[in-house]
């Protein structure tokens, strides 16, 4: 599917999408309540099947959070890019790692890094930092450590 | 008939082809000869068969292993092969950014490694942090905050012919015989 093809084909599953096809690849934002019925439907739609979470991540905005998901088809090679705003206050999102096992991992990083609690996450907990770092959050834009940090 | 070595020898130690072979009795003009110091010969072999430990943190550690394969060829020099052991190595190089969890790690490896052993410091993020210096909570701002270091190589990464410098210095150091403690006192 070109990206015409597949911004019509996300419409219809979600009308609320809204679209940006200034990159290479097609850019869907969405409300973060819409990501995980979007998500199965993505996965299981017969002339989509996005099956590979390629790369997640998250972009600290200073105002607000957003969550990156890109996903591509190993079937049919096309991509596309989730964004989904975030509450910097409270950021929540629903997991995928059911959906796309990989996402077990790549969530544990950007809750430790980015504080992002994903809710129905099956272990939830830090994936690199080592303990004692919960909840500090170093990748978030405004962190700062007077032990370690030396500031420029 | 003829001296023991004297302190003056310390001032010009039998450097690499300078003074010749330690140990060999070397005539002297006026009909005497000079005996080196036990201690002299084990520190020339000690510098002529240093075994690195293979280590390597990032980047600096593809210049390492430039010197190590054919080109360079730091085995010329006697360091003949990287060992994946601590046990079996004599210098450590650290070949990158060291970073708060791997802080441990390294204290540990240099903790297994027999006496005598040496640390060389190879690269910006070694000796300070480097690029990382600034800003980062997680990198550890120079490698001598956790073991003590014979040997600094600057260069963001060190050219190979930078590091063969350094593991040349690190010879000479040992051949000349002083301990980093007695070098630290001025001695």
């Amino acid at each position: 599917m070109n990206n015409e093809e597949l911004k019509a084909k996300i419409t219809e599953l979600l009308a609320a999408a809204t679209f940006d096809e200034t990159g290479e690849w097609l850019n869907i934002s969405i409300d973060s309540k819409d990501w995980l019925p979007l998500a199965q439907q993505l996965r299981k739609e017969e002339s989509l099947q996005f099956d590979y979470l390629f790369c997640l991540t998250c972009i600290d905005f200073k105002t607000h959070l957003t969550m990156v998901y890109h996903l591509t088809s190993t079937v049919f090679r096309h991509n596309i890019v989730i964004r989904s705003v975030l509450n910097r206050d409270n950021p929540e999102i629903e997991s995928v790692s059911h959906i796309w096992k990989t996402a077990i991992f790549h969530e544990r990083e950007v809750y430790e890094m980015f504080g992002v609690n994903f809710l129905n996450h099956p272990d939830l907990r830090l994936l690199i930092l080592p303990d004692g770092w919960e909840g500090k959050n170093p990748m978030r834009k405004d962190f700062e450590d007077p032990v370690n940090m030396i500031k420029l | 008939m003829g001296s023991t070595s004297n302190n003056a020898e310390f001032s010009n130690p039998p450097l690499g082809g300078q003074g010749g072979f330690p140990g060999e009795i070397q005539e002297i003009p006026g009909g005497g000869i000079v005996l080196s110091k036990l201690d002299d010969v084990i520190n020339w072999a000690r510098s002529n068969s240093l075994w690195p430990l293979t280590f390597a943190t990032s980047c600096c550690g593809i210049e390492m292993m430039a010197v190590a394969s054919a080109k360079y060829d730091f085995a010329r020099f006697g360091f003949e092969v990287a060992r994946a052991s601590p046990r079996q190595a004599d210098v450590i190089i650290i070949a990158g950014t060291i970073v708060n969890k791997m802080g441990p790690v390294l204290k540990r490896l240099y903790d297994q490694m027999a006496d005598p052993k040496y640390v060389i410091a190879m690269g910006a993020c070694a000796i300070s942090g480097g690029p990382f210096f600034y800003n980062t909570y997680s990198v550890v701002k120079g490698a001598d905050h956790i073991i003590p270091v014979d040997v600094y190589v600057a260069g963001c990464p060190p050219r190979p012919e930078a590091l063969l410098h350094a593991l040349i210095s690190l010879q000479d150091k040992i051949k000349r015989g002083l301990t980093r403690e007695q070098i630290k006192s001025g001695l």
